[in-house]
């Protein structure tokens, strides 16, 4: 994938959402129903696009079912021979609408799990979801969609990973994402409870590690490391500006859902420009493509090949400036900050849950 | 996972051979992921109907392309099978 066009559009539909996970990758300022892009607008967005060479869509949130047209919308997609992704709690996916989204074209549907425990799992919602969940995984299973199944992993739920990969096969799941936490926004704000022990990382890879050999042919399992606890970062979408691009729910257009932390970018917005002029133009975009904009260690790093110097949303949020090396890398002289923040995590805090309230649109 | 000769490789339930006219190449599509196909490699996922097995997709490439391209064949779909995007069987 090295001909500078996106693969791939992460379509963030709406911020609403019944559940309120405190690790929540949208943004602290929730968008509210008012200022989201329409039906038209959104359509606009997938042809422009599929123009500039698009191939994957998620259709995302908040959660998408909460808009009325996301059928029509799917439909859209489904007609410029996008493979899109319904990235969804399950909350709210009657019967009548599965069968609308499976007409309309839709072929996978990713349903999130937020633990093996049904009363773990409602806390860590901020709600009674399991249920929904549980009918919703037998729909689109029966309805013969792609299914996967994803769960952010943290302090609560990281030992019972053997049960919920269980669960995940139960469910009928052809692919199962375990993806450790990502500390950005609200995950960032309730880091202190989310963080995982050392024990509790090391005993959870040992179970996914075994989990895959014996679920392969049967369940893809892929499991996301905790970067807290690895010596390099992580290499973003294949670097900022590469293959992916993120419309937040009033047009915005980003490099990366957690663009929005690094307050020194402005980002261009949909309602104004062409997806095309801000893939290619957008200052946004600009910032951190390739490596003019490192310094050292990354500039003269090997590795900057490899993993491009690491998440710049985790550089600003971590050190203040997005140009930093990622402090997750060792080879970082601000290494000690990720550390500190393993160190000093109790999960004794209460979870910071995520809210829409008035205002924040 | 290695494939042999007398493999029958299939493409993952959830992948898709499609043809994408803005890069004017097939790409190999699946949740979360794309590999854009060079002609060789269209030419052998085509032939991957669940029916033919590794040895008879590369005869019928053979042919075409006038040489013995059955370790070739082998080893392209054994790399996307250790990749779970084709199955055997």
């Amino acid at each position: 994938m090295t001909d500078n066009r996106p693969t791939t559009l992460l379509a963030e539909l709406t911020h609403r959402c019944p559940l309120h996970c405190p690790y929540c990758s949208n943004p602290l300022a929730l968008i509210g129903a008012e200022a989201e892009l329409t039906t038209n607008e959104w359509e606009r967005v997938f042809a422009e696009a599929r123009e500039l060479g698009v191939l994957q869509l998620g259709l995302s949130g908040g959660e998408p079912l909460a808009r009325k047209d996301l059928e029509t919308l799917a439909d859209r997609a489904h007609r410029l021979g996008l493979y899109t992704t319904l990235v969804t709690s399950g909350v709210g996916l009657t019967r009548a609408r599965a069968e609308a989204l499976r007409e309309a074209g839709l072929e996978h549907v990713q349903i999130s799990i937020q633990d093996a425990d049904p009363e773990s799992a409602d806390h860590i919602a901020g709600m009674r979801a399991v249920r929904h969940k549980e009918a919703a995984a037998a729909l689109v299973r029966e309805l013969g969609f792609a299914f996967s199944i994803n769960v952010v992993l943290h302090r609560a739920n990281l030992d019972r990973i053997g049960d919920i990969i269980e669960l995940a096969g139960r469910l009928g799941a052809d692919r199962l994402e375990l993806a450790n936490t990502q500390y950005y926004g609200w995950a960032l704000a309730n880091r202190q409870a989310l963080m995982p022990t050392a024990a509790q990382v090391t005993a959870a890879q040992a179970v996914a590690d075994e989990a895959r050999h014996r679920y392969r042919g049967r369940m893809q399992i892929i499991y996301v490391l905790p970067d807290y606890y690895e010596s390099y970062p992580k290499p973003c979408y294949g670097g900022w500006g590469h293959v992916y691009l993120v419309v937040a729910p009033d047009g915005q257009t980003l490099p990366c859902h957690g663009a929005t932390h690094i307050t020194t970018l402005r980002f261009d917005n949909v309602r104004d420009r062409s997806l095309g002029w801000i893939w290619a133009e957008s200052p946004a975009f600009q910032a951190f493509r390739g490596e003019e904009w490192m310094s050292e260690p990354c500039r003269s790093c090997p590795r900057k090949a490899i993993d491009f110097g690491g998440c710049r949303c985790q550089a600003f949020a971590l050190t203040g400036d997005a140009t930093n090396t990622d402090p997750v890398c060792t080879l970082s002289p601000l290494r000690s900050i990720i550390d500190r923040a393993v160190e000093e995590a109790t999960g004794r805090e209460e979870y910071r849950y995520r809210y829409l309230t008035l205002g924040s649109g | 996972m290695a494939l042999t000769a007398s493999s029958v490789p299939t493409l993952w339930r959830l992948a898709r051979l499609d043809f994408d006219p803005v890069r004017q190449q097939h790409v190999l599509l699946y949740p979360e992921g794309a590999v854009l196909l060079n002609d060789t490699g269209t030419a052998i996922l085509e032939l991957c109907d669940g029916c033919r097995s590794v040895a008879a997709i590369a005869e019928i490439l053979g042919e075409r392309y006038r040489c013995d391209v059955l370790a070739d064949v082998t080893e392209y779909l054994s790399q996307l099978a250790e990749r779970e995007l084709i199955r055997d069987g």
